[in-house]
């Protein structure tokens, strides 16, 4: 077993630490106080590549490793969660599905459209009564001549009022159940197309949430994503790798969570000592930075099986589950060893802890990640 | 426009120093290129942008080195010359000094730049080492500069002000802080680096043997400044605290 990185894995830690360090810290108060998109972050970081680390050079991506991109979202998650979860989706969520099941013509445009950061993209999958159950997607396509109309509503969708392209599932056969999804690339500058709620969020407020409403919205027959019928499997497959990318964003702000408390603990006095020197905190230190290390070897298995191209999904779901439960825990403890300026915004951890919830819901709940691991190891 | 560039890899700046049996200890250290040199990479680079040419990277080093010289491969220098021998690994700034002359005047350049010091032994004095062997004009501490016709407009920091001053190509020039803002290493950039070329060279390959090398300084000793000691507040009556902070300052502290 090898654990170390390779001279590029290190060198893109260097650099998205420096980077999220020099950038992406000094927006994020802002970012989160006020709801606010880091648009130009977004630019900066699709002027390095960012947007398509593992998308091949020939369609304007890194052409790096999964390992690569973890490190990536942790390294800006670390200093700002939301703006790590827009890499995330754009790489993971829409970048990935066209990788994976797009046509050449798809890949030329779509995929180097987003791989470049020129355009943004987001998935469109969940639905009011399609969440943890996702083949309960009740959209329609319907196929009229040369073009699919679409009509229904998309909720809670990450980076959808930013988009310029939705990775859409839909129902083309309601009587086929799940069988009946597909996939679809939506040019998301469409009269048919309108942006609906946008919410309100506890955590992750520098990204954007929002309801996509799509009324008699007609895209070309060719925009297809994949097969009729595989849009279930598309949607699966997608968020797999997804999973990746939420636990190295958890990683991130578990790490932040560690980092500031220990910081914290060496400086804060009482009793006439620095609080670190406390066996009750130094426990809680020595937990998290085990069960740290833990989940960030779990997810860099996950990534390593998957640019080996073999089976990761219970492996990222292992990943995901203890990465994210772990940054729910690491930001709970960081706040009580903060103590009652943990709970204030004068520090930054009571926004970890915000940040922190979210990861054990999107792209698959706590729940179904367990689901996923006993499914694997019970059949 | 051909340009070599110098860089020496150092610790980490917020590496924290621990010293061993007299020495800095390097164990458990993250390194990274010296922030001087990147400005002077980074002024590379957009030189070559506008110009033309090829960028050189040049060190002088051990194994772990070449991880420094492919970080500027990777933010767009060109190919990388690394010399190593055993009997640099004592050399002091003129043993290294001489290596990069003779590897340089080998070459085909316009320019050599380098940082204005490394954040290591802070010595500043390897660009001026280099422009005494490579019998060139220098210009160190550099702000702003500007190359024309074969020309270098150099803008260099001095005490209490700036002085600018012009000199024919070849040069040897050495970058401040401010000379321009870095530019990270994109990820396509790192990915090229990976096949950039990175040669590396031993003494016997420059025609030097370890004597013209040989460290003509000693390190005595190496520690640590001393903690910095509790700052002081006075109290009473406000008169009384001024004539006894007059009083500390010129006594005491002797900056008055």
């Amino acid at each position: 077993m090898d654990f170390s990185y390779t001279e590029e894995e290190r060198m893109m830690l260097q650099m998205t630490r420096d980077f999220a360090e020099k950038t992406v810290k000094p927006l994020a108060v802002e970012s989160d106080r006020e709801h606010k998109f880091p648009r130009d972050t977004v630019e900066k970081m699709a002027a390095l590549g960012l947007m398509g680390v593992t998308v091949p050079p020939e369609y304007e991506g890194a052409g790096m490793t999964n390992i690569c991109y973890s490190i990536a979202v942790e390294e800006i998650s670390r200093h700002c969660a939301s703006t790590g979860i827009i890499v995330s989706v754009n790489n993971s969520l829409a970048c990935e599905p066209v990788k994976l099941f797009g046509t050449e013509a798809q890949k030329k445009k779509y995929l180097a459209d987003m791989a470049s950061g020129r355009k943004l993209g987001c998935l469109g999958l969940t639905e009011a009564n399609a969440g943890s159950d996702a083949a309960n997607v009740s959209t329609t396509a319907v196929l009229d001549g040369d073009e699919w109309v679409i009509n229904g509503q998309k909720i809670f969708i990450t980076n959808g009022n930013e988009a310029d392209y939705c990775i859409l599932i839909a129902q083309t056969d309601k009587s086929k159940g799940h069988r009946g999804l597909a996939a679809f690339i939506v040019d998301l500058d469409n009269p048919g197309f309108k942006v609906g709620t946008l919410e309100d969020k506890l955590g992750i407020r520098g990204s954007s949430t929002a309801e996509l409403v799509f009324e008699d919205c007609h895209i070309p027959k060719e925009n297809l994503l994949g097969e009729l019928g595989k849009g279930f499997k598309v949607a699966l497959v997608t968020l797999d790798g997804g999973r990746i990318g939420v636990a190295s964003q958890a990683l991130g702000i578990a790490r932040a969570a560690i980092e500031d408390a220990a910081a914290y603990a060496k400086e804060r006095v009482q009793f006439g000592k620095p609080i670190a020197n406390l066996q009750a905190i130094q426990w809680m230190l020595a937990d998290l930075s085990t069960e740290y290390d833990a989940a960030r070897l779990l997810t860099h298995r996950a990534a390593y099986l998957k640019d080996q191209q073999l089976p990761y999904s219970k492996e990222a779901a292992m990943g995901k589950l203890m990465a994210s439960e772990l940054a729910m825990k690491a930001a709970t403890k960081g706040i009580q060893i903060l103590g009652g300026y943990g709970y204030t915004t004068d520090y930054p951890m009571e926004r970890y802890f915000r940040d922190a919830k979210i990861t054990e819901i999107y792209e698959g709940t706590s729940e179904i990640m367990r689901l996923v691991v006993s499914a694997n190891i019970l059949r | 426009m051909n340009i070599v560039t110098c860089i020496k890899q150092t610790f980490d700046t917020e590496a924290k120093i621990v010293i061993d049996n007299g020495q800095v200890s390097t164990q458990g250290v993250n390194l990274i290129v010296n922030p001087y040199d990147e400005y002077a990479v980074e002024e590379s680079i957009r030189l070559k942008e506008k110009n033309g040419g090829e960028v050189v990277v040049v060190s002088v080093g051990g194994d772990k080195t070449q991880e420094a010289l492919r970080y500027c491969l990777a933010m767009g220098a060109d190919r990388a010359v690394l010399i190593q021998d055993p009997a640099l690994e004592q050399a002091d700034n003129l043993g290294c000094a001489v290596a990069m002359a003779k590897l340089i005047s080998q070459m085909e350049y316009d320019l050599v730049f380098c940082g204005k010091e490394a954040v290591d032994d802070g010595a500043a004095q390897v660009p001026s080492m280099l422009a005494e062997k490579l019998d060139l004009p220098q210009a160190n501490v550099l702000t702003a500069l500007e190359i024309a016709d074969g020309q270098a407009t150099a803008t260099r920091e001095i005490d209490g002000g700036s002085e600018v001053l012009e000199m024919k190509l070849p040069a040897v020039l050495s970058a401040q802080k401010g000379l321009n803002e870095v530019r990270y290493p994109s990820l396509p950039g790192i990915m090229k680096a990976k096949r950039k070329e990175l040669k590396v060279v031993s003494l016997a390959d420059l025609e030097l043997s370890a004597e013209d090398v040989a460290a003509k300084t000693e390190l005595v000793a190496a520690e640590l400044p001393p903690a910095r000691k509790a700052g002081r507040v006075l109290s009473g009556e406000i008169d009384e605290m001024v004539a006894e902070l007059v009083s500390l300052l010129k006594d005491e502290a002797k900056v008055i």
